[in-house]
């Protein structure tokens, strides 16, 4: 006799865009903007790696006073490694081409970005960079510094240079492309009643980035040709020998890499409205203030660039100009960090992962705006120019608002992305990890600049040393902080519980529809009804007397 | 506003448009060529970059086809004009002034 057991019906798992095709073609030609996010996912966390390996030689290098580890040489190749893929292969398109590019279109209720083979070429042009930086680090390295100052990089610095140009060049053109689909996507394909006061407030700040990459990056490019025609072919442009004057180079580098901070840091602005409201259930506080002082930002971020050149032997005049409109400057971040903080007011506050980020954020960033207040000063900045305190200032804003906002963004959308869950307690340990780290390693650095340790220097006298340990010290963990969310993340994609359509009960339409989203992004288009951020208002607490 | 209406509607430009267009560019730069051969002082600058701003403003207008476009492209485009402008007018703020050093107060 046989027993026939009932028929087990497996039921088939729904329908996402990571199961909407399989096989190594179907990524490497996908026009899915959630795909080409991951793709720049994988590839900008291998040059922060890289990026964060050159750090970690340089840290190594300044324990001790003496120039012991490596040559001179060989240093000024790590930092000037370690600054070239930081800003322009993980920094600039850390949070657009990777966060901004998975969630524009869902936040606006659109099935994709206006040009999707476009959004895919950015990719690949991006890649074609990263070659050439690659190939740069092969053929022995470039020594001129992230800033490629001339004349020594048109006339000095060994051949790499024209390569390492190259690299930007082409990294620089894909975020045009990436710009060029935010504001036309934005424009055009927004769900039906999504008004533009209606708008999170991430695709503002993005929406403002893309503005500055159109207006600022095409003349990084025209600078970079520049430099690689004066290698050339000798025509003076940059350097006075030639009839071509160095301080031209400074002006057009800096009128793109000024406005290239707020590049990096307008899209963590957007990230850090979404999560202090998602954690705060409270609607932001000044909604129209946030977002048109993103448009502020992104004017007057173009205005500033004169005050890297204070002691260059430009115009005093000039400098007095830069450095009044870089105070103005201060005002619209003020506006948002201020609001930001408002909206924490008697708000019910979650201390997730991410929140705790975007609380550090908030302190890190303002620790380096006041700092850059010090620096646009220009009696300061002539006895700053060039030390520590400058490199601990920038670090303050690139990584301490830019990365901690990246890391927030990664931890807050992760179910979104995935589909999947990760360990809060090892979130919440890497958040605080992260932050002290940090600190350890930049606070010190503040101190030593002021005291007089120049920047870019593999030697210092001993009285330097103690704030360099400590430093270095703060590097390590914070290179631990970083590797850990590595670890749980990956683990969390493969044995995570199911996350759920929204797991944090957030407003926004990218948490209406699947985790991970289907290949659409909806099933039908959604029709928007309300503002940005509706979390309902709290009930007052009935007060009984026992009386 | 909203939803996804992109106007499909083209401006198809002749050929001959175009051949124009690049005749009379190939004529300003031999403007721009013969200009560099006369001795005009200061002016040579000045008709340089006259001859440049007309042959720009010629891509623009029909090789970018912006006689053509909506409202919103000619806001770009200005807005891109626009910026050129600052960069050339502070720049020039450090190129004018620059060597001259301030009295004492």
């Amino acid at each position: 006799m046989t027993v026939s057991s009932p028929p087990v019906k497996l039921e088939k798992p729904p329908q996402n865009y990571l199961n909407w095709a399989f096989g190594i073609k179907s990524w490497l030609l996908t026009t899915d903007h959630k795909r080409i996010a991951i793709l720049y996912l994988i590839t900008v966390t291998l040059f922060f790696a890289l990026g964060g390996l050159a750090a970690s030689l340089v840290r190594f290098e300044l324990i001790t006073p003496q120039g012991d580890l490596m040559s001179a040489d060989n240093y000024n190749k790590s930092f000037t490694l370690h600054g070239m893929l930081m800003v322009f292969f993980f920094l600039i398109p850390g949070i657009p081409a990777v966060m901004g590019n998975f969630l524009i279109p869902l936040m606006i209720g659109a099935k994709d970005l206006a040009f999707p083979r476009l959004n895919l070429a950015s990719w690949y042009v991006f890649m074609v960079g990263g070659l050439f930086t690659m190939t740069v680090i092969v053929v022995g390295g470039v020594d001129t510094g992230w800033t490629f100052y001339t004349p020594y990089s048109s006339t000095y610095s060994n051949g790499a240079v024209i390569l390492a140009a190259l690299g930007i060049f082409a990294a620089g053109f894909a975020s045009i492309f990436t710009a060029i689909n935010f504001v036309v996507t934005i424009h055009k394909m927004r769900a039906p009643g999504l008004t533009w006061f209606r708008l999170p407030l991430f695709v503002w700040a993005h929406y403002a980035t893309s503005i500055i990459i159109l207006l600022g990056t095409p003349v990084l490019a025209i600078t970079i040709l520049m430099v690689g025609i004066e290698r050339m072919f000798k025509i003076g442009i940059f350097d006075p020998a030639l009839g071509g004057d160095p301080l031209l180079f400074q002006h057009l580098f800096w009128f793109y890499s000024h406005p290239a901070v707020y590049i990096m840091v307008l899209p963590s602005m957007g990230v850090i409205s979404e999560l202090i409201t998602a954690f705060t259930r409270r609607r932001i506080f000044g909604y129209k203030a946030i977002a048109l002082s993103s448009l502020a930002i992104a004017l007057l971020g173009f205005l500033v660039w004169g005050h890297h050149m204070f002691v260059s032997g430009q115009s005093v005049y000039a400098g007095l100009v830069f450095s009044a409109i870089t105070f103005m400057v201060a005002i619209p971040s003020a506006i948002k960090v201020f609001n930001w903080t408002a909206t924490l007011f008697k708000g019910t506050i979650s201390f997730t992962t991410p929140m705790l980020y975007a609380l550090g954020f908030i302190g890190l960033f303002t620790i380096g705006g006041l700092t850059g207040l010090f620096l646009g000063a220009a009696a300061v900045d002539v006895h700053v120019t060039d030390t520590y305190f400058v490199v601990a200032h920038f670090h303050y804003v690139m990584v301490g608002a830019t990365i901690m906002a990246y890391m927030g963004a990664i931890h807050f959308w992760w179910p979104k992305i995935t589909g999947k869950l990760y360990n809060e307690g090892w979130g919440i340990s890497s958040a605080i990890i992260i932050f002290v780290g940090f600190n350890l390693t930049f606070m010190p650095q503040f101190i030593m600049g002021y005291l007089g340790m120049p920047r870019r220097y593999y030697a210092y006298p001993d009285e330097f040393q103690i704030y360099h340990i400590a430093s270095s010290a703060g590097a390590a963990i914070l290179a631990f902080g970083y590797v850990l969310p590595l670890f749980y993340l990956l683990y969390s994609l493969f044995f995570g519980p199911k996350a759920g359509d929204n797991p944090w009960n957030a407003k926004g339409l990218e948490w209406t529809t699947a985790s991970p989203p289907p290949h659409e992004n909806f099933e039908e288009t959604p029709i928007v009804t309300e503002e940005a951020y509706a979390y309902p208002v709290p009930q007052k607490a009935e007060v009984t007397s026992g009386a | 506003m909203t939803t996804e209406q992109h106007s499909t509607t083209h401006h198809v430009m002749p050929v001959r448009t175009y051949l124009i267009v690049f005749a009379l560019l190939m004529v300003l730069l031999a403007a721009t060529i013969g200009v560099a051969f006369l001795h005009l002082g200061p002016f040579n600058r000045i008709v340089a970059l006259t001859i440049a701003l007309a042959k720009a403003g010629l891509i623009m207008t029909y090789f970018m086809h912006l006689r053509y476009s909506s409202k919103l492209a000619l806001v770009f485009a200005g807005m891109g004009f626009f910026w050129l402008v600052i960069m050339l007018l502070i720049g020039m703020g450090d190129y004018i002034a620059r060597g001259t050093i301030p009295g004492t107060f």
